[in-house]
């Protein structure tokens, strides 16, 4: 059996809401809310998501100050030439360049990691989505057997659905 | 706090993005007018490529002029962008919600000019790569990394990647609205920049935490970038007046002077072209205005420290570099202008509720003040070369050529052109940070009035 992807379109939280509460007592808990306002987590009773963003950065710093060191100390020692009188490898010079370096590592690989935890980049049509999600309407997402797709369709229309979209997954 | 106007999100939709869905005469009026003083300033340049740097007004001693003035200066601006973006959003201060993007983009083109300016300076342009980057891996040659020549680019590049980066990222979901609002050939662009957004709960889980995680890791950027540019200074032993301890600080604080009030002027430009009143208020004003107040009265105590340390030594070679700037002429008359511009103008001004409530008095204080920290750069770089050294055995003066002046006219124009193509293809104002404000807001009745009250998530 094949599945399909629903989406109602609500425009206020509370009918949304309500919609969640529906599926839950159908024993339908994993289902996705889309909004244009970053609302608290858990106003919709969704399921909590997890991520491991946390972890990017550290990686990140540890590979920007080993490509520093590379640059600092590689290159001072592939080409040995002292330079108003300061050590080969000088320290606070180095640490300078290794800050920078640690830091811009960092940096990139919180971007990569808020990409790739966010399932980004998705170039394809958008599958289920409404434009009237960034007027400030809430959707409601779920994946359903096809032959539960008109039963979830009423759900959200007895939940004050202004449209819901059915789309082959 | 009163005056705010309740909007639905259809409507702050309509107000934040007409900028980027009209076309307006205005817009091709100030492109136009920017894009040709860069031309001329391109030209400017290309003269001084083909004839030799020669063309500059400097010569021995002073071999830093106009441009570098106008580097450190556009650091400084760009400073306080990110910086106040990543504290205001670290301390989850609400009055943040219409501050943030214009502060973050103005440091991103502000920071780009400023990094332009170093290989106007040396001529030969193009063998700035061999000095910076270790690329050459053929002939085996490679930057010195002990110079401040290397510890500026490194931190200009990690300052403005990270910067670039941090602007693009918390643009996203506000991409996805003009996705949603476009056709044609922008729907396209405007799809791709998108990166599929739709935005659901882990999306907007994710993208909340990274403004919060990108803006601790910035911070610390930002404070060692304009330490770095202040060593460029502090590490030349030989030049009486720039061989100072305190001069990371000295340029850390002066840089949050002038750019915050570089972000108070683009935000009273904003309010008045976009007519955003209901966005950007007068209590958003007076916010800045008290940190400026704080920020201006630190970066004056470090000015007294730097000169009256300096008199305090008795050197005759500081005393003279001190005399230079403060009692001959024109280092005394730019004095005068600079100390009123940069503090004792807009320091009363601001203890005022009403000026720093009214958006024009705080536009036309902190274009005083960015007048005042343009000449402070000068005053600080020029008199110091200019008086003789150990081993040094010329005195001389300096002029700006026309070429240099030029060169700073353009830069100007550069970052208005880069501001005003921003605002035109993006929201200036985060508009999904707006909603969130809204959504996170409720007016409660205390006694006989109505006042809002916000409540935050842990």
């Amino acid at each position: 059996m094949t599945n399909k992807s629903l989406l109602g379109v609500f425009q206020e939280v509370d009918e949304a809401v309500a919609a969640a509460d529906s599926l839950k007592e159908k024993g339908i808990d994993d289902f996705e809310v889309l909004s244009s306002t970053p609302y608290p987590e858990g106003v919709f009773g969704e399921k909590p998501s997890h991520h491991k963003l946390y972890v990017f950065p550290f990686i990140g710093a540890l590979l920007g100050f080993s490509v520093a060191i590379l640059i600092t100390a590689g290159t001072q020692m592939a080409y040995p030439l002292v330079t108003g009188g300061k050590p080969l490898l000088a320290l606070p010079s180095m640490f300078i360049i290794c800050y920078e370096g640690t830091m811009l590592g960092a940096i990139l690989f919180t971007i990569i990691g808020v990409v790739f935890e966010s399932r980004l980049p998705r170039l394809g049509k958008l599958e289920p989505y409404d434009t009237k999600i960034t007027e400030g309407y809430i959707g409601i997402g779920v994946t359903v057997p096809e032959d539960d797709v008109d039963k979830i369709s009423n759900l959200f229309k007895e939940a004050n659905a202004t449209d819901v979209h059915v789309e082959a997954t | 706090m009163q005056q705010r106007v309740q909007k639905t999100e259809r409507e702050i939709n309509r107000d934040l993005l007409r900028p980027n869905l009209t076309l307006q005469l205005r817009f091709f009026v100030v492109v136009g007018v920017c894009a040709t003083i860069v031309a001329m300033a391109g030209g400017a340049l290309a003269y001084a490529i083909i004839k030799g740097v020669g063309v500059y007004g400097v010569n021995r001693p002073v071999m830093w002029g106009f441009i570098i003035v106008n580097f450190v200066f556009w650091v400084g601006i760009s400073h306080a962008g990110v910086m106040l973006s990543a504290i205001l959003r670290l301390a989850q201060a609400e009055w943040r919600r219409p501050a943030t993007r214009a502060a973050e983009v103005l440091t991103m083109f502000a920071l780009g000019t400023a990094a332009l300016h170093p290989v106007l300076h040396t001529g030969r342009q193009w063998r700035t790569l061999y000095w910076v980057f270790p690329y050459d891996f053929g002939r085996g040659i490679w930057p010195d990394i002990r110079s401040p020549f290397v510890w500026d680019p490194s931190a200009i590049f990690t300052y403005l990647s990270g910067t670039i980066m941090f602007v693009f990222i918390l643009l996203v979901p506000d991409i996805a609205v003009l996705r949603d609002r476009t056709t044609g050939i922008m729907h396209k662009v405007y799809t791709v920049a998108a990166l599929g957004w739709r935005g659901n709960s882990k999306q907007w889980q994710l993208q909340l935490l990274a403004g919060i995680l990108l803006s601790a890791l910035i911070l610390p950027v930002f404070v060692s970038v304009h330490s770095i540019v202040s060593w460029d200074f502090a590490v030349a032993i030989a030049v009486e007046g720039w061989h100072a301890t305190i001069f990371a600080p000295y340029f850390v604080i002066g840089a949050v002077h002038s750019g915050v009030a570089s972000v108070i002027t683009f935000l009273a430009i904003l309010r008045w072209v976009f007519r955003w009143e209901d966005y950007i208020r007068p209590t958003h004003f007076d916010a800045l205005a008290r940190l400026m107040v704080i920020v201006a009265t630190g970066w004056f105590y470090f000015l007294v420290i730097d000169f009256g340390m300096g008199f305090y030594t008795g050197e005759p070679g500081e005393i003279a570099v001190r005399y230079a700037q403060m009692g001959e002429w024109p280092g005394n008359m730019l004095f005068i202008i600079f100390i009123t511009t940069g503090y004792f103008l807009p320091i009363p001004l601001w203890l005022l509720k009403n000026v720093r409530q009214s958006p024009m008095l705080m536009f036309w204080s902190s274009l005083f003040v960015n007048i005042g920290m343009w000449l402070e750069r000068y005053i600080l770089i020029i008199p110091s070369l200019e008086r003789k050294q150990s081993l040094t055995f010329t005195w001389g003066h300096y002029a700006p050529s026309p070429i240099e002046v030029m060169l700073v006219i353009g830069s100007f124009a550069l970052v208005t052109l880069g501001l005003v193509t921003f605002c035109k293809f993006f929201p200036i104002i985060p508009m999904y940070d707006v909603k969130e404000g809204k959504v996170l807001e409720q007016v409660i009745r205390i006694g006989k009035i109505n006042v809002p009250a916000v409540f935050r998530e842990e």
